[in-house]
């Protein structure tokens, strides 16, 4: 494929350099919030001695102003240093947390996604090809079911119908144990699963009634040919871009999906740490999923140029 | 087609991500094992005795000193053991069969004897057991006990329980710090009231010794009750000074360096997932131990603990899905304990309408608790009719018991409408009959399906007995938290469970300032009649004075609505035996056949 190097390089760096500058943003807007709320991590139903609490926050060095902490958070997270959990795993460094807990997560959400693009592209062609017809009707009834229910209802109706006893998965997660990841990855795939699905019988509709579409059957091709070169590579773009961000955040983890099966992923860690209050977790999740659906929308930017090469990414240079 | 396909692309871009990220990951599940997942669980197929229990999910910490919360207490209390212990009394606890009661007896203590000094103090005298020893093989010294007892009550240590040793000589000057003094040898205070900190003591000068290795001494400040009880309390537990000092804050999260002396011994802690203890071989009773290994499942959502417990990959758990709790109960697999703690509503007692002991009364009169644990929380609690629940240890039996109800719990709908005459009475006196001219309320709950079933249960009762108008309002966790302890609601939801098996410890809580006392508090009396009940060296005084207390806030004050008694549920594999539970909430699973 031709790029264009020289510009193309040069619009890569580009969007590094913003990228980083977006990072810095999401953290330090991140850092305000998160500080605005009421609560703090050292509160619960039995309060400790004003002497340890006072101790805790000198510890975690939340007896300083918020600026104050604001740019020592800063300054070590240019070193790299992400700080240690105050509450939800008490003194475990950020960075092991997301190290131990991302590998899991990602398997399970490479999985989930990759089948929901194959069928979920899949279905919306047929669903295109066959418009108004029963296959049609069909798919868009799963599709919209699909849409309407959330993750927690449909993990946990496979959880009941399929898990324990004499059915065919086990219930507790078991990273060692194929069948543990067939339900986790059914349920968090099945919502982008019908989105892609109707997003490409949408796009799909579009692009068949297209001029070229008509020129390439009027030139004989085939149909099949015609459906899956020429129209889908059009179709493909909106798909596209919902795959970038929608990728990431099913990579970093579902946190409904992670908590029906027992999954150690970090999913978990993006909820509970508002809930504790856990100001360096906060942090480090944040900083990283925001990194993470940057640069997947930077490769997507990139991959429409591969599928539409006349999309000039670097015009505006 | 010579071009990428689009398909094609979608999954290279999942694969590119995944060769970055590094590693461990794969597209496709295979069965075969990779690095990490090599290590297996000792599964019951291999002739070992495994018990998986599932208490919570990850623990905050498993550091003894530390942990604040029952799943931490649990965990720990296999793994360490202290001076006492918490062991099988061979006696059932009320109304099941598959658990047994707990009851203190020595533990890396033998023996102790007891002195009562001249200036008030009271001086125990440990003797350790011969060979006891850590799980790398080391003896448990007196020394362990001294270092981990000074560590406890250093303000640096940051223990949200340091103050279960606040009756050890010295702890008040380490913790809390020596205030400053007038010329006038008055303690000096600042603007708030509290006094003006000059210094903290050194922890070394806290009331504990080892004259040698076997013998360990503790000063107490007065005559404490629940001392041995203390003993036993994880915060209590020994640790090892050179791991823990090598790593005070990751000494925990290492195999290696989590080194303990109880009966189990950490093998393997899958965060998020599973923590596996084995049989400590250097136990000294290690040939009476039951499992051979004991998993603690940790796991979030209910709906997989009950499935988990039904196709037996669970041996016990202790929540499930309400909505399967009646059927439960009526099969019989559910199964109740008493727990040591009372759910109630707090006043905002500065605050009007709810500064006048009237309309507090008549809102805890109208409270139908009985239709709360039969319709709303369902599984046995037991309608309060005073703030220290049953079951607490009193002057010859329970101290609820011995001190009498302060109000008629409304067991039928005859004794409710009795309950509503006189609250309606109170309120009328207060100036607010049938509820004219009373304001409209709050009541504060925390985000939670049970707490708002019980809020809207008391909204109406209260509507309906009143005459008056309650708003419901919820807040998230945290933020409720903070309302509440900064006093900024009117009427809040409340819980307290016992640290340990004395009145004080609902009622200490109450003391004016104190740091629990969300109601806002403060009247003299009873600050005096706790004091009274801190210092007295007599035990039949010490609980008088406690009964005057709890008349004062209760009988007297009503600044609390006391609604029910908590209870325990838990459902076990019918194959296991030999159980045993403090109403504490601790459940213990070292001796347990199968």
């Amino acid at each position: 494929m031709n790029l264009g190097s020289d510009k193309m390089a040069k619009y890569i760096v580009k969007r590094v350099l913003m990228a980083l500058v977006t990072i810095l943003a999401i953290a330090s807007l991140t850092f305000f919030l998160m500080k605005a709320i009421p609560g703090n991590p050292f509160l619960s139903e039995k309060n400790p001695p004003q002497s340890v609490i006072n101790a805790l926050n000198e510890k975690y060095g939340l007896n300083k102003s918020v600026p104050e902490q604001y740019l020592i958070y800063m300054g070590n997270l240019l070193r790299g240093d992400l700080g240690e959990s105050i509450k939800t795993q008490k003194n475990y460094p950020v960075a092991r947390i997301i190290k131990e807990m991302f590998p899991t997560s990602a398997k399970i959400g490479a999985i989930a996604i990759s089948w929901a693009v194959i069928v979920g592209v899949l279905l919306g062609c047929i669903s295109a090809y066959y418009r108004g017809r029963a296959a049609d009707s069909a798919l868009r009834v799963v599709c919209t079911l699909g849409i309407s229910m959330p993750s927690f209802v449909v993990a946990t109706l496979l959880l009941l119908w399929l898990c324990g006893a004499g059915k065919p998965f086990p219930t507790i997660f078991d990273g060692s144990n194929w069948r543990s990841y067939v339900l986790p990855c059914m349920a968090l795939g099945f919502y982008p699963m019908c989105y892609i699905a109707r997003q490409t019988r949408t796009s799909m509709l579009d692009a068949l009634s297209q001029e070229y579409i008509k020129t390439a059957r009027a030139k004989g091709l085939l149909t099949r040919k015609i459906v899956l070169k020429h129209a889908l590579r059009n179709a493909f773009i909106p798909v596209l871009t919902y795959l970038g961000p929608q990728i990431a955040f099913v990579l970093c983890g579902g946190f409904v999906v992670e908590k029906v099966f027992t999954i150690p992923g970090l999913g978990k860690y993006f909820v509970q740490c508002i809930t504790n209050r856990d100001y360096p977790v906060i942090m480090g999740t944040t900083i990283f999923l925001a990194s993470f659906v940057i640069i997947m929308n930077l490769i997507v930017d990139l991959l429409y140029k591969v599928v539409d090469p006349r999309i000039n990414l670097a015009k505006e240079d | 087609m010579k071009k990428i396909v689009s398909l094609a692309l979608a999954s290279t871009m999942v694969l590119g991500l995944l060769a970055g990220c590094g590693e461990k990951t794969a597209t496709t599940p295979t069965p075969a094992p990779t690095e990490s997942q090599a290590v297996e669980t000792p599964a019951a197929n291999d002739g070992l005795f495994n018990l998986n229990i599932n208490i919570a999910s990850e623990p905050q910490t498993i550091d003894p000193a530390l942990n604040s919360a029952v799943d931490g207490a649990i965990m720990t209390g296999h793994l360490f053991e202290g001076l006492y212990r918490w062991a099988d009394s061979g006696e059932l606890v009320d109304g099941v069969q598959d658990c047994n009661l707990a009851e203190l007896v020595p533990g890396q203590a033998e023996s102790y004897e007891k002195v009562a000094n001249e200036d008030g103090t009271v001086t125990y005298t440990f003797k350790l057991r011969d060979g006891i020893k850590w799980s790398d093989g080391k003896p448990v010294t007196a020394g362990d006990f001294v270092y981990s007892w000074r560590r406890l009550a250093t303000p640096e240590t940051a223990a949200d329980y340091c103050y279960m040793i606040d009756m050890v000589k010295g702890y008040a000057e380490i913790n809390g710090g020596i205030p400053e003094t007038d010329a006038e040898g008055k303690v000096v205070l600042d603007e708030d009231g509290n006094p003006v900190i000059k210094e903290y003591a050194d922890p070394t000068t806290l009331g504990v010794e080892a004259p040698d290795d076997s013998t360990f001494v503790v000063t107490l400040t007065y005559d404490c009750p629940y001392f041995l009880e203390i003993c036993a309390f994880p915060a209590t537990f020994p640790v090892r000074e050179d791991v823990v000092s090598a790593d005070p804050d990751g000494w925990t999260h290492n195999v290696e360096t989590y080194l303990s002396n109880g009966a189990y011994t950490l093998t393997q802690w899958d965060h998020n997932s599973q923590i596996i203890m084995a049989k400590n071989e250097n136990y000294y009773d290690y040939d009476k131990l039951g499992p051979d290994t004991i998993t603690f499942k940790l796991m979030d959502d209910n709906n997989a603990m009950l499935t988990g417990f039904n196709s037996g990959e669970l041996d016990f758990i202790e929540d499930m899905p309400v909505d399967e709790i009646p059927a439960l109960l009526s099969s019989g697999d559910l199964r109740i304990v008493p727990y040591i703690g009372t759910y109630y509503v707090c006043y905002n007692v500065e605050k009007a309408p709810f500064n006048d002991p009237k309309v507090r009364q008549a809102f805890t009169l109208a409270i139908d608790a009985q239709y709360i644990v039969e319709n709303v929380t369902q599984t046995g609690q037991v309608p309060a009719s005073g703030f220290v629940p049953s079951g607490v240890a009193g002057k010859d039996g329970d101290f609820r018991a011995e001190g009498g109800d302060y109000w008629t719990p409304a067991t039928d709908d005859e004794q409710y409408a009795k309950n509503v005459e006189q609250a309606k009475q109170l309120l009328a006196e207060a100036g607010y009959p049938d509820g004219k001219g009373f304001p409209t309320v709050t009541y504060l709950y925390n985000t939670s399906d049970n707490h708002k079933k019980i809020g809207e249960a008391l909204q109406q009762q209260w509507q309906t007995a009143l005459g008056v108008e309650v708003k419901l309002e919820n807040q998230e966790w945290a933020a409720f938290l903070e309302t509440r302890k900064n006093g900024n609601y009117q009427i809040a939801r409340n819980g307290w469970i016992a640290d340990y098996n004395d009145p004080i410890s609902f009622l200490d809580m109450w003391l004016t300032g104190g740091g629990n006392n969300d109601a806002q508090y403060s009247n003299p009396e009873y600050d005096a009649a706790i004091n009274e009940a801190k210092s007295t060296a007599d035990p039949e005084a010490r609980m008088t004075a406690m009964h005057r207390a709890e008349d004062i806030i209760m009988g007297q004050d009503w600044a609390l609505g006391p609604i029910y008694f908590y209870t325990q549920k838990y459902m076990l594999n019918s194959d296991v035996k030999g159980m045993y539970y403090t109403p504490l909430g601790y459940f213990f699973f070292d001796r347990c056949t199968k």
